[in-house]
């Protein structure tokens, strides 16, 4: 029973120290005076690869989930005689929840693990090291701007998820299943509130994006320097930063929409 | 105005432990400015982990790391930053190139990143480095078509494009053809003598190391068992110093393992 408790409190230590050791290195990472002039073309490279190379599955995936979203809400609605409301459906599933969600999740596996593995294999190579001893802080050259690119990238390809989805949906509901196009974009605008519906699935897409972002280049940075330790990252990276989306959706979610 | 340290380096009462292994137990080591010194021992005796202490990318568990005359262990974080900038340099076994960049653009990293010379004269700079180490020719290739020895070269080109006051190398020699061994040799006693810096090799390839350094600290089991000249540690009487100048398998360290009786062993039952 002691020996139990003894290792409880040893996981429970051990979940606070890395906590710690990750909270330091995002403030060693962000704090000081960026520099422009050089630190810009260090972003612009990030954001390319990052944000640009995350688009063909942001795209594909938004334009299929909004197609299905479509076709399922039709399937129901049209029981109760209300598919002319596919719209309202529409924009309210993807710009509060499927958006902000499944953004974050294709996020954490396309871009964050790849941040992993990079920012992991750089520390194996001894890059990181050899760039200490040049005299270049790797938290502010290497690992800054790729949270920097996280955070602005994220919330920018929830956005395109969104406008590609309803899209998506327009194309079945309108074109295919023959919904009225004018009470499918008329019920999507009487339903969908700038400020409380599109500005909290901002919110919450720039939750998501701190926290995978932190996630991948914690992960990275912090890997054993062996393949099976940036194996074992990278995966950490994905399981981390889903259940993470999942759970702080929920919060977010809870706040922004509860009745308390 | 007082003179200057003879050392560049003074280690005090050095303890270093890794989880419960012994590294460094009250060993002290002085590295003289503007000579070669050598870090020799056995696989695993703390070679590489001293260098990282002097870099100051661990920290020991007691004792003191002057560089000159400055503890490295009481130094901020920004610091310690702009003594590696402008004193320090390390060449890594892997060469640790970036390899995102070409050799051009390796070299000049550290040019871009602290200076603000204009492009022509970065470019005159890194041109000089990589004649001095034969690969001004190779300045396009990207890390990765380069062999082990060259990329090494690129690495030393790239370490010393700041004119770094001190440079560690780690396990230059390892891996490399007779002709590479030779060029690396030959590349670290010129900067020595002609740039008058001080260099500090960790190696275990005795006769190519002996060649070209004035001092040798031997370290074994935490300590340090020998240390002087080469000629003068050839004929020392430490045994153990014996065991590892003359490669002899038998000796105080032991060739096995630490492992139960091999006659146990082998008559032992396999767990199923």
């Amino acid at each position: 029973m002691i020996e139990r408790l003894r290792m409880l409190g040893r996981a429970g230590l051990h979940i606070l120290e890395v906590l710690g050791r990750s909270a330091i290195f995002v403030m060693h990472s962000l704090c000081g005076v960026p520099n422009f002039r050089k630190g810009g073309q260090l972003l612009m490279e990030q954001l390319f690869a990052v944000g640009v190379l995350s688009l063909p599955i942001i795209v594909v995936s938004g334009l299929f989930i909004g197609m299905v979203l479509s076709l399922q809400g039709y399937t129901i609605l049209v029981k109760f005689a209300a598919e002319q409301s596919v719209g309202q459906m529409l924009s309210l599933s993807l710009v509060r929840e499927l958006g902000p969600v499944v953004t974050a999740l294709l996020f954490a596996g396309r871009a964050g693990s790849s941040l992993t593995a990079e920012i992991g294999l750089m520390k194996a190579t001894e890059q990181l090291t050899s760039m200490e001893m040049l005299g270049v802080d790797p938290l502010r050259y290497v690992i800054a701007p790729r949270l920097l690119a996280g955070f602005i990238c994220m919330p920018i390809l929830m956005i395109i998820f969104n406008v590609v989805g309803i899209w998506g949906g327009y194309i079945v509901a309108v074109d295919w299943l023959d919904i009225y196009e004018g009470s499918f974009w008329a019920n999507m605008q009487s339903a969908t509130s700038f400020d409380e519906d599109v500005m909290n699935g901002i919110i919450k897409s720039i939750v998501f994006a701190f926290v995978i972002s932190w996630i991948a280049v914690f992960q990275g940075y912090d890997a054993e320097p062996t393949s099976e330790g940036i194996g074992r990252a990278t995966t950490k990276t994905v399981v981390y930063a889903s259940l993470a989306v999942l759970g702080l959706d929920f919060i977010l979610t809870a706040i922004m929409f509860g009745d308390f | 105005m007082a003179d200057k340290i003879d050392n560049i380096i003074e280690i005090r009462n050095l303890c270093f432990r890794r989880g419960e292994r012994v590294i460094f137990d009250n060993a002290d080591f002085d590295i003289p400015r503007g000579k070669v010194t050598a870090i020799m021992g056995p696989s695993g005796c703390g070679k590489t982990t001293l260098l990282r202490l002097i870099g100051g990318q661990i920290k020991p568990d007691s004792g003191t790391i002057l560089f000159d005359g400055q503890d490295l262990l009481s130094l901020t974080r920004k610091e310690l930053y702009e003594l590696r900038r402008t004193k320090m340099g390390m060449l890594f076994q892997s060469g640790a190139l970036f390899t995102n960049l070409s050799v051009f653009e390796n070299v000049a990293f550290p040019l871009r990143e602290h200076t603000n010379l204009p492009e022509a004269m970065i470019r005159d700079i890194v041109l000089i480095k990589l004649q001095a180490v034969g690969l001004r020719g190779a300045r396009d290739l990207m890390p990765n078509e380069l062999s082990g020895g060259m990329n090494r070269r690129a690495a030393l080109a790239r370490t010393i494009a700041m004119d770094p006051e001190m440079i560690m190398y780690d396990e230059p020699f390892a891996g490399q053809d007779p002709i590479g061994m030779g060029v690396l040799t030959k590349l670290i006693r010129l900067l020595n003598q002609s740039l008058g810096l001080t260099n500090i090799v960790v190696s275990h390839d005795i006769h190519e190391t002996a060649s070209i350094t004035d001092k040798i600290y031997v370290i074994a089991q935490g300590k340090v068992v020998g240390q002087g000249a080469p000629s003068r540690l050839m004929e020392d009487e430490s045994e153990l110093v014996q065991q590892f100048m003359k490669g002899l398998p038998d000796g105080p360290i032991a060739f096995h393992y630490p492992a139960q009786d091999y006659y146990d062993d082998m008559m032992g039952s396999v767990d199923s």
